[in-house]
């Protein structure tokens, strides 16, 4: 240990350092070869190359705005045509985000260990959260248009199975933290099961719940869009069939983009607001979409 | 303070408390009242379609073998699912088949369907032997009761016997039999392949023998289920989840620097970048979908930049919030030993704000994969088109069920592989690069 100098020490460091640079360096370049051969295959597997492609990009957005700025005076009638679908676009991931929010909640109650009144049900209950979050809305949502037949009822069904995988996750680790004295006190005078959660649990945790619904809808509003897109009503069908309809009603198709835009802008504005206001202003909500 | 207003004040609290607690439940239940009628749920029941539910569901875990007898010139085809590419080709038939001048088509349980030269019978255990006879004038056909059960339909044209062991369908032109079987055809092997019924111990002997290349081609070509195609489509589906999500964290960083607060120089630059990120984030992954794909056409690619698109305005608005909060002392250090500006980010900011980039760009990863499905869905690209292809021609539903599964498994698996990367990067090396 004697012989352990400041030099000896310096130079144990800087090997170190030398190496933590190495493996950075080949870290890096392997990360840039992989996204480098990655874009290449995927301009390979596309019907046009992105060099091709590039100088038309803005063709399409330029053609839209033309024919919107051209027949501007129709567009206040558009919005106020579309404006049902837009309407039925909300409304389907309100009560997706609702319906799924709801039983989320119950579901988070029973995969919280302490809370669970039947322990050996929490861990195939997780597993059951688990596959209703992997599974994508539109898989279901496809299916369900097969049974049920298009309209908003297959997309409202999809999207709030996927909400009740996706909140019941978050609520229950939220409930992870809630304080166990209110529960024990509720337990004390003999409250049962539902008492104990409704009394007890449930007012700690009520903020945080609403934080991450809010940010649900927000989530859920886009879902929405992207599954009328697929037949399952809303504003994102009429954008579809505008769009498939070409050149002509482009100008309709602006009005739809705008709408779109325009209340995913207010709903994520809106409820940022709400969000931090639960919240106190502090710990800004992590987007885990 | 006086005991009264206390109490007075107490009072109230618990009056807007249960108020609140009624309120609420009431409010939610006339939006569902609301939903209910806008959404027309009450003629959900005629619209739905109780037949495809049927056929959805026993598809997906069984299939049938088709036997079709051309009333004409009297050729016999026996295919599973009647589709070509499950055909038993050149007089081959399954064991239940025995073809002949009269073929008999034994469905099990003793019920048989016999084929003759002008007639067709089932003999139902039970019940007595049905004896049609299509001709050109229709289908005469003898039943052993008067009454016929209602699983039996009879018309001048057209007879159809639906049993539990399967069913007869006799035409003018043709007679058809389906035999359902548990489990889906051919899964491993077509029919045309040379292991097709082969039993395990005998392929591993094959395998063992030096055949092990030609079993596994022989398996990845599967014309049913295209298993190789498969593959391809999830690796496009994670590809393009890959090259989204680390595309736009790429982009965003140094954005992030011009919309934070405390880097960026000028407020209009941090102003005009802020916007910025709003305005992807606000268009929207659908949108830009349509967009790139009408300079790019469907394919992985288009994906890849749609997410890309998105996620940097996501990226970029979470980057800045993380870039505002770092702590400005590790800064000063740094500073103070006569860094410049580049290594001041370098070692001051970069080590404090990895760890947080990192597990936001890691959970978008995994929201990513399923994103990736839906984008592919629309665009065509990847096993969200697979999944699209086989829902609309409404008859492969075992293949929709297999797509389906894969899919829940690939977004599984991605989720645990970023959960463990997530933990092993930022547990193992807190100090980032």
């Amino acid at each position: 240990m004697a012989e352990l100098t400041t030099a000896d020490i310096q130079s144990n460091y800087l090997a170190q350092v030398r190496s933590k640079r190495i493996m950075n360096t080949i870290l890096l370049i392997v990360f840039v070869a992989l996204m480098a051969s990655g874009f290449a295959t995927a301009n390979d597997r596309n019907a046009g190359g992105f060099w091709n492609g590039l100088p038309m990009l803005l063709d399409f957005p330029g053609d839209v705005i033309s024919e919107a700025v051209e027949r501007a005076h129709l567009l206040p009638g558009y919005f106020v045509k579309y404006l049902p679908s837009l309407i039925e676009t909300v409304n389907i991931a309100g009560a997706s985000t609702l319906l799924g929010g709801i039983v989320g909640l119950v579901m988070s109650l029973l995969v919280t260990r302490g809370l669970a009144p039947s322990p050996w049900l929490v861990g195939p209950l997780r597993r059951v959260l688990d596959v209703l979050r992997a599974v994508p809305e539109i898989v279901i949502a496809l299916v369900l248009i097969f049974i049920l037949g298009g309209g908003p009822v297959p997309a409202m069904i999809a999207i709030a199975l996927h909400t009740v995988g996706a909140l019941g996750k978050l609520f229950s680790e939220v409930n992870e933290n809630a304080s166990l004295k209110p529960i024990e006190g509720l337990e004390s005078v003999g409250a049962g099961w539902v008492q104990r959660m409704w009394l007890g649990v449930i007012p700690q945790v009520a903020p945080n719940y609403l934080s991450y619904a809010l940010l649900r809808f927000e989530i859920n509003i886009r879902a929405s869009a992207i599954l009328g897109f697929v037949g399952a009503g809303g504003i994102g069908y009429d954008l579809r069939n505008t769009m498939s309809w070409g050149q002509g009603k482009f100008d309709e198709a602006a009005a739809i983009f705008l709408l779109l835009f325009l209340t995913i802008v207010v709903v994520d504005q809106t409820s940022s607001n709400l969000r931090n206001r639960l919240t106190h202003g502090s710990a800004k909500g992590e987007i885990h979409a | 303070m006086t005991v009264m207003p206390l109490q007075i004040r107490t009072a109230g609290h618990f009056q807007r408390k249960r108020m609140m607690s009624f309120a609420v439940p009431a409010v939610i239940l006339c939006y569902f009242a609301y939903i209910f009628v806008a959404f027309d749920i009450g003629g959900l029941a005629e619209r739905a379609n109780l037949q495809n539910a049927r056929t959805l569901v026993s598809d997906a875990y069984s299939y049938k073998t088709h036997v079709t007898r051309d009333n004409r010139d009297g050729s016999i085809d026996v295919s599973i699912e009647g589709e070509r590419k499950g055909r038993y080709l050149d007089g081959n038939s399954p064991a239940w088949v025995t073809m002949g001048n009269e073929t008999v088509v034994d469905l099990g349980n003793h019920h048989i369907v016999t084929f003759r030269e002008t007639q067709v019978t089932y003999d139902i255990p039970g019940y007595g032997l049905i004896v049609t006879e299509p001709g050109r004038s229709g289908v005469n056909a003898e039943f052993p009761t008067n009454e016929l059960p209602d699983w039996i339909n009879a018309s001048k044209n057209r007879v159809t016997i639906s049993t539990d062991a399967g069913r007869l369908t006799v035409t003018r032109n043709r007679s058809e039999v389906f035999r359902y079987f548990l489990g889906w055809e051919l899964f491993f092997f077509t029919l045309d392949s040379p292991y097709h019924g082969m039993a395990l111990g005998t392929l591993l002997r094959h395998a063992v023998h030096g055949e092990a290349g030609a079993i596994w081609s022989e398996f990845w070509a599967n014309k049913m289920w295209r298993h190789g195609d498969v593959a391809w489509a999830l690796f496009e589906t994670i590809l393009m989840a890959f090259l989204g999500t680390f595309g736009a964290a790429m982009v965003a960083l140094p954005l992030g620097f011009l919309a934070a607060k405390n880097f960026s120089p000028l407020g209009s630059l941090r102003f005009a970048a802020r916007r910025g990120f709003d305005f992807l984030r606000g268009v929207d992954g659908l949108i830009w979908t349509i967009i790139l794909s009408r300079a790019f056409g469907p394919g992985p690619l288009t994906g890849s930049l749609a997410i890309l698109l998105t996620d940097t305005g996501s990226f970029g608005k979470m980057f800045s919030e993380a870039l505002e909060n770092v702590d400005g002392k590790q800064i000063e250090g740094i500073t103070s030993t006569g860094a410049k500006p580049l290594q001041r980010y370098r070692f001051g900011v970069i080590p404090q704000i990895t760890p947080v980039l990192l597990s936001q760009i890691l959970y978008y990863l995994e929201s990513n994969t399923r994103s990736a499905t839906i984008i592919g869905a629309i665009t065509g690209g990847g096993i969200g088109l697979m999944l699209t292809q086989a829902i609309n021609t409404q008859k492969d539903w075992e293949e929709v069920t297999y797509y389906i599964v894969l899919i829940i498994l690939m977004v599984m698996l991605m989720d645990t592989f970023s959960g463990w990367l997530r933990r092993k990067l930022i547990k193992g090396d807190e100090g980032g690069h």
